[in-house]
C-alpha cells in the first residue's frame, strides 16, 4: 500500500502539517503530495539510507554510564516540520526582543540592579539563585554582550498560540544537527525542498564565526578565535568539533591552552600562540579552577583573571545563566517592560513559582495535573510530568518542594502540537517542540530555522535526547 | 597546529598501520602453517613472540594454541595490539581531530573500526579467516588511498606520514623476524624447497612476492633480507619508509635533509645514514635477528624523540601534565 496522510489522525492535537479536517496546511501541501506519490516502501528506504549516513558519518552523541559501544545516533524522522512565513515572522521579532531584554537584565544584574532597586521583581529570587555568579560582579564584558549564542526552546499549544518553554543561555547544543539533518533532507526530499522555498540555515557557522570575531580586542586585527570542548567524551563532541571544522578554527581543550605573561595561549608544534576569542562549550563551574571549581580539570587556570582584563574574549560569557533560572523565566514579562517599555511579544508558558506561597499551595493541591521542573535542572532532568506520574513520585516531589521550594516551578501541561513521524508503513503524530538559534553580536540575527525535536515514544511529552527524543528538519518557508 | 592535534594525528595513522600489519603477521604465520610438514606441528608461540606481548599473553591464556594466539592478536580487548583495540585507538584520535581530517577519512577510520568491532561479535571469523584478516589489509589501505586523494599534503599530512612510516618500518623488520623464530624440521633444511617456500610466503605477507621476483627473480634467504630492508624502491621496505619518513619530518620544520634541527631530526638522519651504507651480508653476519632487534630500538628512540619536540610543549609558568599513548 502507497504510503498517504488520508488514514493519519490528528487526534484533536494542533497538528503542524495537518489541520483538523484532515487536509494539509497551506504550506506543507507540496510536501504532502511528493511523499504521498513516491513508490511503495520508498519513503522508509530514504528514511534507512539517511540513518545508515548519520551512523557512518558519526553523527552521534554519547550516552553516558558505559563502554564505547554506547555512542548512538541522535533518532532523526525523515518527515520535516513546516513553519510558515508569518509564523516565523512573529517568532523571529519575539525571540529579538527577549534576547535584547535578557542581555540587559544580565548587565543590569551584574552592575547597578536597578530592577531590584525599583523592586520590578523581588530581589531574593536572584540572589538565592545558584547561577547567581559573584565571580562576575562589576564584570564590563566586550561591546556589553553576555549572551552571544542562545537555543530558546519553544512549544505550541492546541490552539496553535507559541510560547517560551525556556530560554538556554549557556552555550545551548543542537545546532549541528540542524544543519546536518538540512544536509540530509536535501538529499532525501530535494524536490519537495525546491518546490517549498525553505529558507537556508547553511550559513550559521559562517554568522556565528562573526559574531566571534566580533568580540575581539580593538587592537588584534585578524583574531584567533578557538572552540572549547570539554573533550571527545562529552555527549555533545561531535558538535563542538563539526561547529570548529565548519568556521575553519581550532578546537582546543583545556589542556591546549595555557595563561602566560597575562594572555592566553594555545601550545602548538611550532611553540605558543596567542588565543583572541574562545567560544567555550565548557559550563561555568568547570571553565577556571583557580576562579569555580577547583576540582575542574577540564578548564583553563587563570582565563578568568585574563578574561577580567580584556585580553580575551569568551562566549558566552559567564554568569549568564542567571538569565535562564526558571523562576527568573517567571517575571520575564516585568523584565521586557522593565528595560524595553514594551508587551512582551512571544508569552510564557504560564508559571507558578513555589517560592510563592499562595502559588507552591496551588501547586501541592493539582500536582497531578502540572509540570514541575527544578529551577537549576536542563536536559528533562529532576521533571515531574503530572499526568503521566505515579502517586509515589507526585508524593516524591511534594517532599522536594517543601523542602526546598526555591528550587521548583510548575507549569500547566500543555497539549504540546503534534507532526506525522514515519512508522514503517504510515505515519503517527508525535510531540515536538522547536529550538531556534539566536545570535547577538553587532546585531541580533535569529537562524531561520532551527533544532524540532519530536518525543518519539507514543504519548510522551518529554523532547529531550537524554530521554528518548529524536530530531527533525525545520523547514521556515520563505513569503 | 595544536600539539595535542599533532600526536593524535601521528597515533591516528600509526595505529591503522599497525592494525593492518598484525593481520599481515597472521597471515603470513598461516601460510607458513599450511606447507609446514605435519610432523613439526603449527606454531603459534613465535607470532607472540615477535609483536613483544609475550608476557601479557603468557599472563592471560598460559597455551600458545592458535585459537589462543589468533583471539589474542585480533579481539583481545585487554592487548592494546590486538586488531580491535588498534582500530579502537585509531578511530578515538580521528574523532580527536575530526575537524583536522577529511570527513571521508574520518568516514572510513568509523567504518573499519566498526567492521572489526563487528567481527568480533561473529564466532565463525576466526574459522573462515583469510576473508577477514584481508579485509582488514583492505581497510587500511582503503584509508591511506582516502588519505592521499583528500587531505593536503600540510603539517597535519606530514605528521600522519611519519607515524605510518615509522610503524611499518618497525614492522616490516618484525615479519622478517618471524622467520628466525620458526623452527625447521632440522638444521640442514636451510636452503631446501621447505626453506624456500616459506620464504615466498613471508613475502607475500608483505606484499613484496611480486616485486621481489621482478628485481631478484629467484628466492634467496639473503636477498629476501636485502629486499624487505635495503631496497629503496618497495614501498614496505625499511629503508624506503625511514626516507619518505624523514622528508615529511623535514618538511614540518623546513630544515634542509642534510643537517638537523631537532633530536628526532637528528636520531633518524643517523639510523638513515647507516642504512644507506650498510651491505647485506654485514647484517647476515652480525646475525639478522640482532640487527632487526637494534633496528627496533633505534626506532623506539626516534619515537621518543618526537614526541618530546612536538607534543609537549612546557609553558614557562605554570604546570601541565601530559598524556602519552601506549606505544
Amino acid at each position: 500500500m502507497p504510503l498517504n496522510f488520508k488514514s493519519y489522525d490528528t487526534e484533536n492535537f494542533y497538528d503542524e502539517l495537518i489541520d483538523s479536517a484532515g487536509q494539509p496546511r497551506t504550506g506543507a501541501r507540496i510536501l504532502v503530495e511528493r511523499i504521498e506519490s513516491l513508490p511503495d516502501g520508498d519513503i522508509l528506504a530514504r528514511q534507512k539510507a539517511a540513518e545508515v549516513a548519520m551512523y557512518n558519518m558519526g553523527i552521534t552523541f554519547t550516552v553516558y554510564g558505559s563502554d564505547e559501544g554506547t555512542e548512538k545516533i541522535f533518532p532523526f524522522d525523515i518527515v520535516p516540520r513546516i513553519v510558515e512565513a508569518h509564523d516565523w515572522k512573529y517568532i523571529e521579532r519575539g525571540l529579538k526582543q527577549r534576547i535584547h531584554a535578557l542581555n540587559l537584565f544580565i548587565d543590569d544584574i551584574y552592575h547597578d540592579q536597578k530592577i531590584l532597586k525599583d523592586k520590578a521583581i523581588p530581589a531574593e529570587i536572584i540572589l538565592s539563585a545558584t547561577s547567581f555568579r559573584p565571580q562576575c560582579v562589576g564584570l564590563d564584558v566586550p561591546r556589553g554582550i553576555w549572551c552571544h549564542i542562545t537555543g530558546t526552546d519553544l512549544v505550541r499549544d492546541s490552539d496553535g498560540q507559541h510560547y517560551v518553554l525556556e530560554d538556554n543561555l549557556r552555550c545551548p547544543s543542537g545546532v549541528s544537527y540542524v544543519l546536518e539533518n538540512r544536509q540530509i533532507l536535501k538529499r532525501t526530499l530535494p524536490l519537495a525542498f525546491e518546490a517549498s522555498r525553505v529558507r537556508a540555515v547553511d550559513d550559521y557557522p559562517a554568522r556565528l564565526l562573526e559574531t566571534l570575531q566580533y568580540l575581539a580586542p580593538d587592537h588584534v586585527s585578524s583574531p584567533t578565535v578557538v572552540v572549547l570542548t570539554p573533550g571527545m567524551y562529552n555527549s555533545a563532541y561531535f558538535e563542538h568539533s563539526f561547529l570548529a571544522q565548519q568556521m575553519g578554527v581550532e578546537l582546543v581543550e583545556g589542556s591546549d591552552l595555557v595563561v602566560m605573561d597575562g594572555f592566553v595561549h594555545m601550545r602548538t608544534t611550532r611553540g605558543f600562540q596567542r588565543v583572541d576569542v574562545i567560544y567555550r562549550r565548557i559550563d561555568d563551574d568547570f571553565i577556571d579552577p583557580k576562579a569555580f571549581r577547583a576540582d575542574s580539570v577540564l578548564g583553563v587556570p587563570g582565563l578568568i583573571d585574563v578574561y577580567r582584563s580584556g585580553r580575551v574574549a569568551l562566549a558566552n560569557a559567564p554568569g549568564t545563566g542567571i538569565g535562564d533560572d526558571k523562576a527568573v523565566y517567571a517575571y520575564l514579562p516585568q523584565i521586557v517592560q522593565y528595560y524595553l517599555g514594551e508587551d512582551m511579544i512571544l508569552p510564557n508558558v504560564p508559571t507558578y513559582i513555589c517560592a510563592d506561597k499562595k502559588e507552591r499551595e496551588y501547586v501541592l493541591a493539582n500536582l497531578d495535573k502540572l509540570v514541575v521542573k527544578a529551577t537549576n535542572e536542563s536536559g528533562g532532568y529532576g521533571m515531574l510530568v503530572g499526568p503521566h506520574s505515579t502517586k509515589a513520585q507526585q508524593a516524591e516531589f511534594a517532599g522536594l518542594i517543601r523542602n526546598n521550594p526555591r528550587n521548583y516551578i510548575a507549569q500547566p501541561t500543555l497539549a504540546l502540537s503534534r507532526a506525522p513521524v514515519l512508522m514503517e508503513d504510515h505515519f503517527e503524530g508525535r510531540h515536538i517542540d522547536l529550538r531556534p538559534y539566536i545570535l547577538y553580536g553587532k546585531d541580533i540575527y535569529v537562524m531561520p530555522g532551527g533544532l524540532t525535536r519530536v518525543a518519539l515514544k507514543k504519548g510522551s511529552l518529554v523532547v529531550n535526547s537524554s530521554q528518548g527524543g529524536g530530531s527533525k528538519d525545520t523547514w521556515v518557508l520563505s513569503e | 597546529m595544536l600539539s595535542r592535534v599533532a600526536n593524535s594525528i601521528y597515533w591516528m595513522s600509526r595505529y591503522l598501520e599497525r592494525a593492518e600489519n598484525v593481520a599481515r603477521f597472521i597471515d603470513v604465520n598461516l601460510n607458513l602453517t599450511l606447507d609446514m610438514p605435519v610432523e613439526i606441528g603449527e606454531q603459534w608461540a613465535p607470532l607472540v613472540n615477535i609483536t613483544g606481548d609475550f608476557e601479557l599473553f603468557n599472563k592471560r591464556y598460559r597455551v600458545p594454541t592458535r585459537e589462543n594466539v589468533l583471539h589474542f592478536l585480533t579481539f583481545d580487548r585487554e592487548n592494546p595490539n590486538s586488531i580491535l583495540s588498534c582500530v579502537r585507538h585509531a578511530r578515538e584520535n580521528a574523532r580527536s581531530v575530526r575537524e583536522i581530517i577529511s570527513s571521508e577519512m574520518w568516514e572510513q577510520a568509523n567504518h573499519f573500526y566498526l567492521l572489526v568491532k563487528d567481527a568480533a561479535k561473529n564466532k565463525s571469523v576466526i574459522e573462515n579467516h583469510t576473508e577477514f584478516y584481508r579485509a582488514v589489509k583492505m581497510q587500511s589501505h582503503l584509508f591511506d588511498g582516502i588519505t592521499e586523494a583528500t587531505m593536503s599534503h600540510g603539517e597535519a599530512w606530514h605528521f600522519l606520514q611519519v607515524g605510518e612510516l615509522l610503524e611499518r618500518a618497525d614492522k616490516t623488520s618484525r615479519i622478517l623476524d618471524v622467520k628466525y623464530f620458526i623452527l625447521l624440521p632440522e638444521a640442514q633444511a636451510v636452503g631446501t624447497a621447505i626453506d624456500n617456500i616459506q620464504w615466498a610466503a613471508l613475502l607475500k605477507s608483505a606484499s613484496a612476492l611480486e616485486m621481489y621476483r621482478k628485481h631478484f627473480k629467484q628466492i634467496d634467504p639473503f636477498k629476501v633480507a636485502d629486499f624487505l630492508i635495503l631496497n629503496r624502491e618497495f614501498p614496505r621496505s625499511v629503508l624506503s619508509c625511514l626516507d619518505r619518513a624523514a622528508l615529511s619530518l623535514h618538511a614540518i620544520t623546513g630544515s634542509s635533509l642534510d643537517a638537523f634541527s631537532n633530536k628526532a631530526e637528528q636520531g633518524l638522519g643517523r639510523l638513515l645514514g647507516d642504512l644507506n651504507y650498510t651491505q647485506i651480508d654485514e647484517i647476515i653476519h652480525g646475525g639478522l635477528h640482532e640487527f632487526l632487534d637494534g633496528l627496533q630500538n633505534r626506532l623506539n628512540w626516534i619515537d621518543d624523540a618526537i614526541y618530546e619536540t612536538y607534543f609537549t610543549l612546557r609553558p614557562l609558568t605554570g604546570n601541565n601534565t601530559h598524556l602519552t599513548q601506549e606505544q
